[in-house]
């Protein structure tokens, strides 16, 4: 895809909506994570509404590209992206977290099986994303062996940095460098904040492209909130045939809303009604 | 009683690893449906599945130890359409990974197996840090969760086809030690079916066993009988779900029970036993299991009389609920 001026303009309008509607259903369920939801909106807008091969009318089709949400605290996001891409109606939101709803505090499948995996437990996102590769693999073998045509499909596993801190994640970092799933895309949330401050006081994670890339992993560091730089990157993992990719994309938490932006405490709380009606002007 | 190897009470019964059912069984499913796969952590041979991995090396996954990672990966095979099993020790799978078995596999309803070998104490001289007694109180308490302990390598075997078919969350929990081989190719073997081995009207209590220890209760059996005391003997495989039935109507006919299973007492067979009973039919129990301790190094067997699970403790159990269900 090319990014013309249209093009971005188209994209900038749908990540504005998104955080909009991220703000307001926050506000309505007076619970829920700010921050790390407000800054991947432009990395969700880049994959529902230009990278993703999907078909938000088919959400069962089995040749979709699969997002597997790790960090599950963020979900706002998802939910939002969905509700704009035509998954779910924009109305629904408003029952985020709320009794009955399809929209768990973190998502649960039972409930919403328009996500790939129920998530919040920290650390377990990529693993699965690279059975669900591995599974993908061992199809397209037997496909290529009976002469059909393999599937096209990637994985994109979003997850924190600091959920990095999980031993887990590192296990299937490992297990995928070995196994090498070319069509795994990781995407780290890198806003260096988690709960209890700034993830290189809690637990430092630098050097980490270093890190990735000695597990190896292809691994490109973008301005997460640039969409040519999206792009370019998930262009650049999707080319490479020999190994799994990495994104660390760089953000700001709480991106959109000046008074949110890069404060860790914004982490897991909602706005209040003022506060959210400003934002929404700010946005 | 086809279902019942009657050669059981002769010393030259046939012997055999119940994890060795596990390894012919995943075979067999593999050969079944193409989707079975298989994951280990470096316990390829000791688990049995270094068959399935010779034989399908592209269906089989060597993770390296790192339990957690194989709970999660083989989520997200099952979310693919694969029929997962995860092998490993029972300590380490379901033990160290839990939360992921929980998250991953019971939270997702995905359709991986969870192969626990060299469960309990007849994991022997390796010590207690290896001799898991917890697994089946850690997945008891999981929704979605079917729990299948089988008495011998034919039941395992027969078990492992079972869950391959069965869609959802399954733990089949193995012991390493040769056992004796006590059910027949026809004994029949349903999830959530009990099976009764021994019957008898006048049956003074009736013994509630899983794994090995079903064949010690049919030695009990034998020896309480030769002292003129009848009781009857159930191979309870299947501790989630519970057979319900067969057992309520083995408590209102003996009225008395005794457990044996080869875990901690608390939360496992007795445990699920005695909460079905409380609510429905209270009768005497008595728990032959590990009484809140951690095992050692030792002989299989004599680790099994040390910690109160040989076939004298049945007998004592047997006839302590008897005592207390004639009200002395």
């Amino acid at each position: 895809m090319i990014l013309t001026d249209d093009k971005l303009k188209y994209l900038e309008d749908k990540a504005k909506n998104i955080r909009r509607s991220i703000i307001s259903m926050l506000v309505e369920a007076r619970s829920g994570h700010t921050a790390g939801a407000l800054g991947m909106a432009d990395i969700f807008t880049a994959l529902y509404f230009g990278l993703l091969n999907h078909d938000p009318k088919k959400p069962d089709w089995p040749e979709r590209d699969r997002v597997i949400l790790s960090n599950g605290h963020i979900c706002p996001v998802l939910y939002a992206t969905l509700a704009e891409a035509g998954y779910i109606e924009k109305k629904e939101l408003a029952t985020l977290r709320q009794y009955g709803s399809r929209l768990q505090g973190h998502p649960h499948r039972e409930f919403l099986p328009l996500a790939e995996t129920s998530s919040g437990p920290l650390g377990e996102g990529l693993a699965q994303a690279v059975g669900m590769a591995l599974a993908d693999r061992i199809d397209n073998v037997a496909t290529r062996l009976a002469g059909g045509q393999a599937s096209q499909r990637f994985f994109y596993c979003l997850m924190s940095d600091g959920e990095l801190d999980e031993g887990s994640t590192w296990e299937a970092m490992m297990l995928a460098g070995k196994e090498k799933p070319h069509n795994l895309i990781a995407i780290i949330d890198r806003n260096n904040i988690q709960i209890d401050g700034h993830t290189e006081d809690v637990m430092p994670l630098e050097p980490l492209a270093d890190k990735w890339r000695a597990f190896g992993w292809q691994v490109t560091e973008i301005d997460g909130h640039s969409f040519p730089e999206i792009f370019d990157a998930v262009g650049m993992a999707k080319s490479v045939f020999n190994r799994p990719s990495v994104i660390i994309a760089h953000t700001t938490p709480g991106k959109g809303v000046p008074e949110f932006e890069n404060k860790f405490e914004w982490h897991g709380k909602p706005p209040t009604k003022e506060e959210g009606d400003k934002a929404i002007k700010e946005i | 009683m086809s279902n019942l190897n009657l050669k059981i009470y002769e010393l030259n019964v046939e012997q055999k690893a119940i994890r060795d059912g596990f390894g012919e069984g995943v075979i067999e499913a593999g050969e079944k449906n193409k989707n079975v796969v298989a994951l280990c952590t470096d316990l390829k041979e000791s688990t049995r599945v270094d068959g399935f991995a010779k034989k399908w090396p592209e269906r089989f996954f060597e993770l390296g130890v790192a339990e957690q990672n194989m709970a999660s990966v083989a989520a997200g095979m099952a979310a693919m359409g694969k029929i997962p099993f995860i092998a490993s020790y029972a300590i380490f799978s379901p033990g160290r990974n839990w939360e992921m078995i929980r998250t991953t596999i019971c939270y997702n309803n995905t359709n991986v197996k969870v192969v626990g070998a060299h469960a309990g104490l007849n994991v022997g001289p390796d010590g207690g840090s290896h001799q898991m007694l917890e697994d089946i109180a850690l997945m008891q308490v999981l929704p979605k969760m079917t729990i299948i302990v089988p008495c011998d390598a034919l039941e395992a075997k027969k078990a492992t086809l079972a869950i391959a078919e069965l869609v959802g969350p399954a733990y089949l929990r193995l012991a390493r030690e040769k056992s004796p081989v006590v059910t027949t190719d026809e004994s029949p073997f349903k999830i959530g079916q009990a099976e009764v081995l021994i019957e008898s009207d006048q049956a003074e209590a009736v013994i509630i066993a899983c794994g090995l220890m079903v064949y010690r209760a049919l030695i009990s059996a034998r020896k309480l009988e030769q002292e003129g005391i009848k009781v009857s003997v159930i191979n309870n495989h299947t501790i989630k779900p519970l057979d319900e039935k067969t057992i309520l109507v083995a408590a209102q006919k003996a009225g008395a029970i005794v457990t044996a299973e080869e875990h901690q007492q608390a939360g496992g067979l007795g445990s699920a036993i005695a909460e079905f009973l409380a609510k429905t039919n209270p009768v005497p129990i008595e728990f032959v299991g590990v009484a809140d301790r951690f095992g050692q190094s030792g002989e299989p067997a004599e680790l099994l009389e040390h910690y109160g699970l040989g076939v004298d403790d049945i007998i004592e159990a047997v006839k302590k609920v008897t005592k207390r269900k004639n009200g002395n």
